[in-house]
């Protein structure tokens, strides 16, 4: 394949690798995918390295024409998806010859879904990514998502075809539950606040986007004030400004953050968060380090199968 | 308060430091980040200053096989440098103070009951230090800012506030790479960029570096902008 060319852009669509990593220092955000592990599943169904760069798409997804021969797959959100009129399955390679028309249709489960191309997506990466990263512009075609007309080019396949067995992620009807780590600032909540989060319902409001989810619940109050002076923060983290409605901190989160960090999510059920749209419902459930690295450990045997 | 490491999810350790905006406690957090950087490891991606901590971003599961955690326990433990820490790089800043460039500087010179030139004089009169570098590429939190110019920030933060603007929000001072919403009082503008990827040394300002600001005049300005703004 040579290149895809955008003819409907989707609700949102754009280009991501696994993030822009050793730049967080001077306030550059990692981005990269929302659901890393659908992210990789589809680059091994093409047997493309991880870290190579496709296409996440949003809720509505895109309509591509490809400009050449070339081997696909798409992980993640269930879309109805065709290949000229004819249906193409999920986490399942399939081929798409020049000119023919791959058209996302009506999304069954999920919010988000990667779209790999054997070769990758070969723009020019910036800092060492091909990462889009919205609200600093940076990445490909300025860091905006991709609209009509553009062309993303696609690089140059490996030799050899690998059988790749892995099996989705599962996917969940609108509600999940997250597993949580207690966060740096634990002890500047009362204590019904953590158990309000650990066992009450949270909705994701429609405020939320690539940089986080706000989330609408009971209040989490704090013993003395949300500001602390300014900090680095981590993927995954609740932070909780004085409104008391959590924010859940996502791939283009910043660098930096001045609001109290109550927990975070495991590095393990990130993908899970992924997956999640506004007005679905969150629950968390406390764990342990040692049990998130176990979860983790997990889940990445899924994806060596 | 002692010096501690928690975890900040499973892949980040935070390492916290004594509460309070300190040029020694920022310093210490700076010999910290530079003591985990010399020590290369693999299983690090991103070491990050803040004012008073240093997280330092892992890859969990290569962590699981290569513990960082009593690495930086050691680390913590080690004696301190004699003398305080090696003064940073000076770094001199030209500005555009007021005017279109500088929309808030009447409401800061009525924060500070004087007049507009003497805010000015006040904010280029000391040299800031850079505690730590976020929120966008290259933007740098710069303190302290004389407390008499100190206005808190706006009650409504602007939408876009245009790249390049120096603003002051009580004791911080600060230079916007890129257009962003921001609560800060705009005062300036500089003509540099904070951030320029097509620069050999992209970013402009890293924390620990000690900074001054020089004040120019319109004509300079335009003449020097790298905004394409006139």
């Amino acid at each position: 394949m040579t290149a895809l060319r955008v003819v409907k852009s989707g609700l949102l669509s754009t280009i991501q690798d696994l993030g822009r990593v050793g730049y967080q220092s001077v306030g550059v955000s990692v981005a990269g995918p929302m659901d890393w592990y659908s992210h990789r599943l589809a680059n091994r169904l093409v047997s493309n390295d991880d870290r190579a760069a496709a296409i996440e798409v949003t809720l509505i997804g895109p309509e591509l024409v490809a400009e050449g021969d070339g081997l696909c797959a798409i992980a993640g959100a269930e879309f109805d998806v065709t290949v000229d009129g004819l249906p193409v399955s999920t986490s399942v390679p399939f081929t798409v010859q020049r000119g023919q028309r791959i058209v996302f249709g009506q999304r069954r489960r999920g919010a988000r879904a990667t779209l790999a191309v054997r070769g990758g997506i070969d723009v020019p990466p910036t800092l060492g990514s091909r990462s889009t990263h919205l609200v600093s512009h940076m990445g490909p075609f300025g860091g905006r998502a991709l609209q009509a007309g553009d062309l993303l080019p696609v690089g140059t396949a490996g030799a050899t075809l690998r059988f790749c067995g892995t099996r989705p992620l599962p996917l969940t009807d609108g509600t999940a539950t997250l597993r949580i780590m207690e966060g740096p600032h634990r002890a500047r909540f009362h204590e019904e606040a953590w158990g309000s989060l650990c066992s009450e319902p949270f909705r994701i409001s429609p405020d939320s986007n690539r940089m986080g989810y706000r989330l609408e619940g009971p209040p989490i109050t704090h013993v003395r004030g949300a500001d602390i002076l300014s900090e680095a923060t981590a993927v995954g983290s609740l932070q909780v400004p004085s409104s008391g409605q959590p924010i859940l901190l996502m791939a283009d989160r910043q660098t930096t953050g001045g609001y109290t960090i109550i927990a975070s999510v495991i590095t393990a059920d990130l993908p899970v968060a992924g997956q999640l749209a506004p007005g679905d419902t969150v629950r968390f459930a406390p764990c342990s380090r040692d049990e998130a690295i176990l979860l983790l450990s997990a889940r990445e045997e899924e994806l060596r199968r | 308060m002692p010096e501690r490491i928690v975890p900040a999810g499973d892949s980040a350790w935070l390492i916290e430091l004594a509460d309070r905006l300190d040029p020694d406690v920022n310093a210490r957090a700076l010999d910290i980040a530079a003591r985990i950087q010399a020590a290369r490891l693999q299983t690090v991606s991103d070491i990050v200053v803040g004012y008073r901590t240093v997280m330092v971003h892992v890859r969990p599961l290569v962590e699981a096989k290569t513990p960082v955690r009593p690495i930086l326990d050691r680390i913590l433990a080690e004696p301190r440098p004699a003398d305080a820490a090696v003064p940073g790089r000076l770094v001199t800043i030209p500005v555009c103070y007021g005017g279109d460039l500088g929309p808030d500087l009447p409401e800061v010179a009525a924060f500070a009951r004087t007049g507009a030139d003497e805010v000015v004089r006040r904010h280029y009169a000391r040299e800031y230090r850079v505690y730590m570098v976020g929120f966008v590429p290259g933007f740098a939190y710069m303190a302290t800012v004389d407390p008499a110019i100190g206005a808190p920030r706006r009650r409504t933060p602007r939408l876009r506030v245009p790249r390049g603007s120096v603003a002051i929000a009580s004791g911080q001072t600060g230079i916007y790479p890129a257009e962003t919403p921001g609560g800060w009082n705009i005062i300036g503008r500089c003509p540099v960029r904070p951030y320029d990827p097509g620069r050999e040394e992209p970013f402009l300002l890293r924390a620990g570096d000690r900074v001054r600001f020089s004040p120019i005049d319109v004509k300079t300005y335009r003449s020097s902008t790298e905004w394409g703004d006139v």
